[in-house]
């Protein structure tokens, strides 16, 4: 099965956010980047598939030249090769144009199956992997909980709201959203570690891939939302903090 | 403006967040001088449509074909892409569920068109909608704009509207027109089987008062005894969110969130859980919610009553024993 598994860079979760200039992105100097962990799970998947039926992992990140880090994390893991969609202004694209640019990549080999995490942790947008399947022509599921393949096609299980699931069958190519503690995603290995080394990076400059998208939508400024609640904060020591806490909960909320 | 509000069902039962998302069309259709359609996609669910009907509606438009009876992204995108051409709306409304992620972003792409999915809420300036939604796991909001020709089509998250918000009619009932759409057995790719839950719930969260809810905070599972005896001293029951129950470290069945179970006790104490949109849909709704993070921009502030900026592995204790002390006797 030849496996493409879309993976993306994003801030570290503890990272201190701060806006930029522009008012529609975060400054990206001063803090630590890693893989979104949503697509840690997609990997995992793609990978636990190859070992289970042969085939070939190929790692896809669009981003800028920082995001070749997520790559190569994948090829220590067990990719096999990494594509990099090369664009420094990736943020300013919407979901749309973003997801024809990783298609028109991904168009250029004939994929099984292609795979991505839930959602990103910065955008969030959460509709690259059903973008992509619509703009390729193949079927699609979303939130999968167990993927089997089945020879041409794929049974998966899907997760539903509330504890309910739902089995789906598929045919193959298809795409794939994978949600989050689907399985345990393994470390790299030094051994893996020193292979990716050999291991080969495909640069494509995004500009090269011919994509026209006029934007659909435009994030025209973040900000630090706004407080729907005052919070009240409780200072001091450890044992001061508890006694107030105590207090307000059993005399201001009442809820003790 | 015309609005296109698509309602959500399953197996003949309203998808709830429907009556939000009708509530926030109904409020930007008063403000923008328009009026809403309500849609109901199914078979046999006249009954529902008929419901629907007695809000304030310009129409509803009940779309009944048999390959619509199961959900299938390929069977509803080519039904509400037919729905679209015939009625041109502006605005496109969806309540944003596990369902509409798995098809309405393909709708869009089949018309050429974005959708701003999972907004928390909208404002209008100046005749401009701005939608809002969040970014970096809920660290940051955003004002988000549509660009190029209508139809324009949105998300609204559970809880960023109230149901009961939602208007009715005076009298009567809004006009019900079946809208027929041609679908062939080949045009849908996936098939889908039966519907199941995993192991009954054994307890059942919702019916708790009180909540004593871990994060990743709470660093390795050799820790958790520290939330249980808080929970204990407080009669309270364990929950979690998503990361702590992808873990192993409690069972499934404890997870607060969007694919948990949603709570609203008197008291949810949030101890290290940062507070991502998808923890916050579970929990919002809870009379007093008081947290405990390391991390003084951690989004559960945003909603917390009480807020503790430190380290859990101190407070948490002496919380514990404050608890026991205050007991009487």
């Amino acid at each position: 099965m030849k496996i493409a598994v879309c993976v993306k860079q994003v801030p570290a979760k503890d990272a201190p956010l701060a806006i930029d200039a522009s008012g529609g992105w975060i400054r990206e100097t001063d803090i630590s980047f890693e893989t979104n962990e949503p697509d840690s799970f997609a990997l995992e998947e793609a990978l636990r598939l190859k070992e289970k039926h042969g085939g070939e992992v190929v790692a896809i990140s669009m981003g800028p030249e920082r995001a070749k880090q997520t790559i190569k994390e994948a090829l220590a893991k067990g990719a096999e090769r990494g594509i990099h969609v090369v664009d420094d202004k990736f943020y300013v694209l919407d979901p749309l144009a973003s997801a024809r640019s990783l298609a028109a990549a991904i168009e250029k080999e004939k994929f099984d199956l292609i795979l991505t995490g839930l959602q990103s942790e910065d955008h969030g947008f959460g509709q690259t992997g059903v973008l992509l399947a619509e703009l390729l022509g193949l079927p699609h599921a979303t939130i999968i909980m167990s993927i089997e393949a089945q020879g041409d096609h794929l049974r998966v299980k899907r997760e539903l709201e509330a504890g309910w699931f739902q089995w789906v069958e598929l045919p193959l190519p298809a795409v794939l959203t994978i949600q989050s503690g689907i399985n345990k995603p393994r470390y790299a290995t030094l051994k893996g570690i020193m292979a990716a080394k050999k291991k080969e990076i495909a640069n494509m400059p995004r500009e090269s891939l011919g994509v026209q998208s006029s934007p659909t939508q435009k994030v025209e400024r973040i900000y630090v939302p706004q407080k729907t609640k005052k919070t009240e904060f409780i200072t001091g020591s450890p044992k001061e903090i508890a006694a107030k806490l105590v207090e307000k909960l059993q005399h201001e909320a009442r809820v003790l | 403006m015309k609005i296109l509000l698509i309602t959500e069902q399953r197996e003949g039962k309203w998808n709830k967040v429907s009556f939000e998302a009708l509530a926030a069309a109904q409020q930007i259709a008063t403000q923008a001088n328009g009026s809403v359609t309500g849609v109901v996609l199914g078979q046999g669910v006249a009954a529902l449509s008929d419901e629907l009907a007695a809000y304030e509606l310009a129409e509803v438009m009940l779309v009944e074909n048999a390959m619509l009876e199961k959900y299938t992204p390929d069977g509803y995108s080519i039904a509400l892409k037919h729905v679209v051409e015939q009625a041109k709306p502006e605005l496109v409304i969806f309540p944003h569920t596990y369902q509409v992620r798995d098809f309405a972003p393909k709708l869009a792409a089949s018309m050429n068109r974005g959708m701003i999915g999972d907004c928390v809420g909208y404002r209008s300036e100046g005749g401009k909608l701005i939608f809002v939604r969040q970014m970096f796991q809920g660290r940051t909001a955003a004002d988000v704009v549509f660009q190029g020709d209508a139809p324009w089509i949105a998300s609204f998250q559970a809880g960023a509207f109230r149901a009961d918000t939602a208007v009715k009619r005076q009298s009567g009932k809004a006009p019900v027109k079946p809208v027929s759409v041609e679908l062939k057995a080949e045009q849908i790719r996936t098939k889908p089987l039966e519907l199941f839950r995993e192991a009954k719930q054994a307890v059942d969260l919702t019916q708790a008062p009180i909540l004593v809810s871990i994060g990743r905070g709470i660093k390795a599972p050799e820790n958790i005894p520290l939330a249980e005896k808080l929970a204990k001293a407080l009669g309270a029951e364990l929950s979690a969110s998503r990361p702590i129950c992808d873990e192993g470290w409690l069972p499934m069945e404890r997870q607060i969130g969007s694919s948990g179970q949603t709570v609203s006790p008197k008291l949810y104490l949030a101890l290290g859980i940062s507070g991502a949109i998808q923890h916050v849909v579970g929990m919002k709704g809870s009379r007093c919610i008081a947290a405990i993070n390391k991390d003084q921009n951690a989004p559960i502030f945003e909603i917390a009553d009480y807020g503790v900026v430190g380290d859990l592995f101190e407070i948490v204790p002496a919380l514990t024993e404050e608890i026991e002390k205050s007991k009487p006797a």
